[in-house]
């Protein structure tokens, strides 16, 4: 858990965080996002104290951050960034272990729990553990800076853009991974990005920074219901936002049970962006839907799509 | 018909085969003198009799291969054709020498001709040419320049050029020899152990702080642009003056003349490189993995040792090869104000106007260089490629 409270930063005349107050509970992923300048890394920062807040103070579980040594803090938080940031002359297994030799475990714990991590990622053991950063692609770098930043065992994660200088594909499979890794570790996650998508498939919840203020905060679906503040709607695409609720809703939730249509159906946990994109393909104006085992559900109609469903 | 066409692939070896097939053809391989002082008369290819075969056969085995696409093959050949070039002149050369000193006196001397030296020169080339086409991994490359040395000693080693004049010279000098080497090696050593003590800390504050960074390397360029002998010259007064004020510094050696002198100013030449690469190869750490670094736990002393350090290394090492080829060269000047070393051997030389003298001073000094240099690559390389 981690806890703003009235928490500010000034560089000089400018203002990058104001008077900022959140909890991000245990084991949810929280992606805080907005436009650069906006203070989202400021805030990320602050929790690992690579920045110092001017006012206001931070906790992380329930514990000041300011109660401990920024080193020792740091060696119980996470930290993945954008750039990376392998030590080149360290092979993949010793990057990995950055963490764990600073904490002085043994030196067997370090090697299993190195194991334990590229198998966590999908990094292939014999081929990763010895390499160098300069043999990965962009993607498997990634994966092992979320390693290293795992390898601690730490309660929390920090992640600023991670994935933001991966092309789409690579990206796609991070995020996915990320969500695996969140459900099997249960840990908390600190996300920053200035991608709305991203944020929607991640985020257990999203926070809007504007100008160094929590503009909103809430799960994806309330914000695409009731987006609020204009920079939401701007963030969420302006017109596009009603898209986007295609993505995020169900099939499931327009479901008319027992009706029939004709052709190949649909699941039910599909979103309904998929189904819209079939019955544009197909020219048809209804599908069939089955569940996950295949039996059938009954149908969807596109007239029921715009029908305002309260999340 | 593109089968007979014959095409250079390999121009550099045409040039030094041409060089060194130039040298036994119309340039004097030897030179034989009733005694040091005096020129003496040019000897051609003949004067080495069979064994110069050998020299002939390396030259055009030289010429063959600038013909022949570049492979590993060829590129081995070129690499035993500059052997033999090496040790075959130099053992037949020596041969030779013992012939003609056994009839005739004992001030004769037979030295090295023009293209005696520029058919060594030739070999060296070449050898260093394959090797460096070979793209062999360090350790590789530091075999090969031990057998290419291998070339120069074993003539040496065996008695063969026991007659030749340097060799005769070094005999006659030994004594004065050993002294200036470890002389020489004492300046050396002597002017880089404080060049480290005060540069690398030097390089440390400039690389953390902007505003010392530019006045210091600024300054150091300044006094690298002042000619050495004009330092030596600058230093001699306050030195002087510095030893007379306070005699408890002249006993301990402080004096416008001799070693102090000459170890200041190495090391304020060797400042600026030794200066200037720490401070690069500090900067050489990328911001992402400094934040890595302290994001991850290490405490200010861990980023600097475990990462920002390492990083720095090779172009620090690099820094260091710089240093020492220079401060080797340098301090032959340093001979100028007493401060002895090889450099003394050569400027007795100059001034009796004895060539054999000169080299005496010379040839160690760049083989000293030489070997500094080939050893320090191959540990930069060793850092900078790991495993």
């Amino acid at each position: 858990m981690i806890t703003f409270e009235n928490v500010s930063r000034r560089f000089g005349d400018w203002t990058a965080v104001d008077n900022f107050s959140l909890v991000v509970e245990p084991g949810e992923i929280l992606a805080l996002i907005g436009p650069s300048g906006s203070g989202k890394s400021t805030l990320l920062r602050m929790v690992n104290r690579l920045i110092e807040p001017t006012a206001g103070l931070i906790r992380l579980g329930g514990e000041a951050v300011t109660n401990l040594r920024p080193e020792i803090l740091r060696r119980r938080i996470g930290y993945a960034i954008q750039s990376v940031g392998l030590f080149p002359h360290w092979t993949v297994e010793r990057n990995i272990a950055t963490v764990p030799n600073l904490l002085g475990w043994s030196r067997t714990r370090i090697r299993e729990r190195v194991s334990e991590l590229l198998a966590l990622l999908q990094l292939d053991e014999t081929r990763f553990r010895g390499a160098y950063p300069h043999q990965l692609s962009g993607g498997q770098a990634q994966r092992v800076g979320v390693a290293r930043a795992l390898a601690g065992d730490p309660e929390v994660l920090l992640m600023d853009e991670p994935f933001g200088a991966l092309d789409p594909i690579t990206r796609a499979a991070l995020q996915a991974e990320t969500q695996r890794i969140q459900r099997q570790l249960g840990k908390t996650i600190l996300f920053v990005t200035h991608d709305m998508d991203e944020a929607l498939r991640l985020g257990a919840r999203i926070a809007v920074l504007d100008r160094g203020r929590l503009a909103r905060v809430g799960t994806p679906a309330e914000l695409l219901a009731d987006p609020g503040d204009p920079l939401v709607v701007e963030l969420l695409g302006g017109d596009g936002l009603g898209l986007r609720r295609l993505t995020l809703e169900t099939v499931a939730s327009r479901l008319r049970p027992g009706e029939v249509a004709e052709g190949e159906p649909i699941a039910a946990s599909a979103k309904l962006d998929d189904a819209l994109s079939r019955m544009m393909a197909l020219g048809a104006d209804r599908l069939p839907v089955r569940d996950d085992a295949g039996q059938p559900l009954g149908a969807v109609r596109l007239q029921d799509f715009p029908r305002r469903t309260t999340p | 018909m593109p089968a007979l066409a014959v095409a250079v692939r390999q121009p550099v070896l045409l040039l030094l085969g041409a060089a060194a097939a130039s040298g036994w053809l119309g340039l004097p391989l030897l030179r034989h003198a009733p005694n040091r002082l005096l020129s003496g008369r040019p000897l051609g290819l003949s004067a080495l009799g069979e064994p110069g075969g050998v020299v002939v056969a390396a030259s055009l085995a030289l010429l063959a291969s600038a013909f022949v696409r570049r492979s590993r093959a060829s590129s081995w050949a070129t690499l035993a054709a500059g052997w033999a070039l090496v040790f075959g002149y130099l053992a037949a050369a020596g041969w030779a020498a013992s012939d003609l000193a056994a009839h005739s006196s004992e001030t004769a001397r037979t030295s090295l001709g023009t293209g005696g030296w520029l058919v060594l020169l030739a070999g060296l080339l070449a050898e260093a040419e394959a090797t460096r086409a070979l793209r062999l991994p360090p350790l590789g490359r530091l075999a090969i320049f031990a057998v290419a040395a291998l070339g120069l000693a074993l003539p040496a080693a065996l008695g063969w050029i026991d007659q030749l004049s340097l060799a005769r010279e070094w005999r006659a000098k030994q004594d004065v020899f050993g002294d200036a080497l470890w002389r020489h090696g004492v300046i050396v050593l002597g002017s880089l152990a404080p060049t480290l003590v005060i540069g690398l800390p030097l390089g440390f504050l400039a690389h953390r702080s902007a505003r010392f960074r530019g006045p210091l390397l600024s300054t150091l360029s300044l006094i690298q642009t002042i000619p050495s002998i004009a330092l030596f010259g600058l230093l001699m007064a306050p030195l002087t003056a510095l030893g007379e004020a306070l005699p408890f510094l002249r006993d301990i050696g402080v004096r416008g003349v001799g070693l102090t002198p000459a170890i200041l100013a190495l090391t304020l030449y060797a400042l600026l490189p030794i200066v200037r690469n720490t401070v690069s190869g500090l900067d050489s750490a990328p911001a992402s993995v400094l934040e890595a670094a302290s994001g991850q736990g290490m405490t200010p002393a861990q980023v600097f040792f475990h990462v920002e350090a390492p990083l720095a290394a090779p172009v620090l090492l690099a820094g260091l090869r710089i240093t020492v080829v220079q401060t080797i060269g340098l301090a032959a000047v340093a001979a100028l104000i007493g401060a002895g070393g090889l450099g003394a051997l050569m400027f007795q030389g100059l001034f009796a106007n004895a060539v054999d003298l000169i080299l005496l001073g010379a040839v160690p000094i760049v083989a000293l260089a030489v070997t500094a240099d080939v050893l320090f690559r191959l540990a930069v390389e060793g850092l900078r490629a790991p495993a």
